[in-house]
């Protein structure tokens, strides 16, 4: 999920070319008081009339207890935005309060049930709540770390190795996974670090988080290289699921890859690693089967 | 040492014979650090000459005091490669009383070698002269690498001042410009800052869009045909050129591929190549860089070449007609493969057309880099403002991926 800002009409025209899964749009930090107008107009000219093909369009709101907040809904959601992201979520009461403002709109122009919601978790209250918030709207299809807020909420620094993080990130995936829903990892700012970002992306993955969220289209490659499945993972999760199906067709359930024991786990895991490699265009959905 | 041909600017000029109305001209080596214009012109001013044609290989933003030679008459028409900043902006804006002319390298060489533009007295920074006359872009004061623009200057004007703020000892050897097409040296304070003609160090561009078009651009080639054992290619000194070497060169690792050699304006990434083993030759016109204008000094296979040998659409014997792929850039393209390199969509000159003519018509793959949109500007439009050269092949980084 790549984050653009919502002043930014150079970057919002192009920042799909790059090819991100998601774009945010933010009219949140990025937009200066002064600017929050005109960068809610941008945006919702953005969202009607680029081609954004495939790519899922986010836009970040402004909290719905400024006085901006319900203008952003009414401007997204008549554009057609497919998720709206709100900030420093830190109770289910507030999903709710958006996903009311969200009906409104979408009653008026008769596009009931179109608009998804994302909470970003930005505070200790947040983590704390973070499987109410995860289960508060059915529209509800992620949250999210928002980790420079959340490091100073706890009075802490970000560190490169994130340890600040851990307890939350670690929140934040069981919530979603209980909720059945996905979660994204917060930003990674530094732009000329690549390596360290490489391995924060490497530890989220291994944390379980779904995807992460980034400033730059340079670092879209370091995402997508990490979340790739390789073609060995490939060819054992291929060898798994080969294997499961033989098994089932002969009445048999518990079988062995390798001198490995397959269980459940496994066979789900071989699942979304063959997914994931679909997903990422390293072989075709034919190939999967 | 006897003969010496060493005087001061204004006894040069004196000794040139050169007239009111007559033509003279200027090479761009130094690019934006060049001094010599500035310094002529205001002597040719200061002396009373009046109504001088200017033929520079090219002019660019360190060229705004001719804004008040031409208000005064002193330069009343110009002929170059390109314009850019205060001086563009004035000319755009009618401060000229004729047309400027705009030549690609490769036809100006050949305009100047057929006497269709006919230089009275050619005024030529040199890195380093004797007192012969004998100059090349190398010295210990201000280098420039090649050359290659001011050889048909050296060659073809009637009468030749070289201006040289390393006087050396004779004979300097190897030479660009030879002492037999010398008539004055003139020793001044400073021909040009070299650290101006371009960065001293390989930098590779963090823009994302460079990097997008690059690796497109790169796809094109190595999809071609034309990346094979052997192959040419020139590219320009924007970031998508620069980078689509990075890309082009893993490949060439890969598949073992080695080219046989570069053209153009030379680069420190050129050079990298080179001494790499990737690229055999490098053919240097213009050196963009300070590695390359050391390179061209020290390596027998990196050579200076001529704007006639370089670009000279009329001579089947130069460069580009030897040139495999080529790596423009634009400022705009139309619908029908036309493309401007020299006009802003506002109507004012703001660029250089080189060789990009040049290496568009006589090289196999002609590839344009160029966004769809700069700024919110239109890249790609029905019709371009102004016609640098209609391609064959068209490549806009965007839309293709999208």
């Amino acid at each position: 999920m790549m984050f653009v800002p919502g002043n930014n009409p150079g970057m919002m025209a192009d920042a799909h070319i790059y090819g991100p899964d998601s774009i945010m749009l933010d009219l949140e930090d990025s937009v200066t008081m002064a600017e929050k107008d005109a960068a809610r107009l941008l945006v919702h000219n953005a969202l009607k009339s680029i081609d954004y093909g495939t790519t899922e369009m986010v836009v970040r709101i402004n909290p719905l207890n400024t006085p901006y907040g319900k203008k952003d809904v009414e401007a997204v959601v008549k554009a057609g935005v497919d998720v709206i992201r709100m900030p420093k979520t830190e109770t289910a009461d507030e999903v709710r309060e958006l996903e009311a403002e969200i009906l409104k709109v979408e009653e008026e122009i008769g596009a009931v049930g179109r608009t998804h919601i994302m909470a970003a978790i930005e505070s200790a209250l947040g983590i704390v709540n973070a499987y109410a918030i995860a289960t508060a709207s059915k529209r509800m299809m992620g949250i999210a770390l928002g980790a420079e807020d959340y490091s100073a909420n706890l009075k802490t620094n970000r560190t490169p190795g994130g340890a600040e993080l851990l307890l939350a990130r670690e929140q934040i995936v069981v919530a979603a996974r209980a909720a059945g829903i996905a979660c994204f990892d917060t930003v990674y700012s530094n732009l000329d670090d690549m390596e360290t970002f490489r391995k924060e992306v490497e530890l989220i993955k291994t944390l379980g988080f779904d995807g992460k969220s980034i400033i730059n289209p340079r670092q879209i490659e370091v995402v997508n290289e990490v979340f790739t499945p390789t073609e060995k993972e490939i060819n054992k999760a291929r060898a798994v699921v080969a294997a499961i199906k033989e098994a089932q067709a002969k009445g048999s359930g518990v079988i062995a890859v390798n001198g490995k024991m397959v269980d459940r786990p496994v066979v789900l895991r071989a699942e979304r690693t063959i997914a994931l490699a679909v997903a990422a265009g390293v072989i075709s959905e034919e190939e999967a089967l | 040492m006897r003969n010496s041909k060493v005087v001061s600017l204004e006894e040069a000029i004196r000794r040139s014979g050169l007239k009111d109305g007559q033509t003279i001209s200027f090479h761009h080596h130094f690019r934006g650090g060049d001094k010599v214009v500035n310094m002529v012109v205001d002597k040719l001013a200061q002396m009373g000459f009046k109504d001088l044609k200017l033929a520079a290989s090219s002019l660019s933003d360190v060229h705004k005091p001719l804004i008040e030679h031409i208000k005064n008459g002193v330069i009343t028409g110009i002929s170059t490669s390109g314009l850019r900043g205060e001086l563009a902006d004035a000319i755009s804006h009618g401060l000229l009383p004729e047309p400027v002319v705009f030549r690609s390298h490769g036809g100006r060489g050949s305009a100047i070698a057929k006497g269709e533009l006919k230089i009275d007295v050619a005024f030529l920074g040199a890195s380093s002269a004797d007192e012969l006359g004998n100059a090349t872009g190398h010295g210990e004061k201000s280098v420039c690498g090649s050359l290659g623009y001011a050889l048909p200057d050296a060659r073809y004007a009637s009468h030749v001042v070289v201006l040289t703020d390393d006087l050396v000892e004779y004979p300097n050897m190897p030479q660009s410009i030879s002492a037999a097409d010398v008539e004055s040296v003139v020793v001044v304070e400073s021909v040009g800052d070299s650290s101006k003609i371009s960065s001293g160090a390989i930098r590779d561009s963090k823009n994302p869009r460079d990097i997008l078009l690059a690796k497109q651009a790169a796809k094109v080639i190595i999809n071609s045909g034309y990346f094979k054992d052997g192959f040419s290619i020139q590219t320009g000194t924007g970031g998508a050129s620069l980078a689509a070497v990075k890309y082009i060169r893993e490949e060439m690792i890969a598949r073992g591929i080695k080219a046989s050699f570069a053209l153009g304006g030379i680069t420190a990434h050129m050079v990298k190549l080179h001494e790499e083993g990737l690229i055999g030759k490098l053919i240097d016109v213009q050196s963009f860089d300070k590695v390359a204008a050391e390179s061209i000094h020290n390596d027998p296979l990196h050579q200076e070449v001529s704007a006639v040998e370089y670009a000279s659409g009329e001579h089947l014997g130069s460069a580009t007609h030897a040139l495999d792929i080529v790596i423009l850039s634009a400022l705009e393209v139309d619908t029908q493969f036309n493309v401007n390199v020299l006009v802003g969509s506002d109507g004012i000159i703001r660029g250089a057309i080189g060789g990009h003519q040049d290496t568009a018509a006589d090289s196999a793959l002609s590839i344009i880099v160029c966004p769809l949109l700069r700024g919110r500007i239109p890249c790609v439009v029905p019709k371009v403002l102004q016609l640098s050269a209609r391609l064959i092949l068209f490549l806009s980084g965007t839309r293709l991926l999208a």
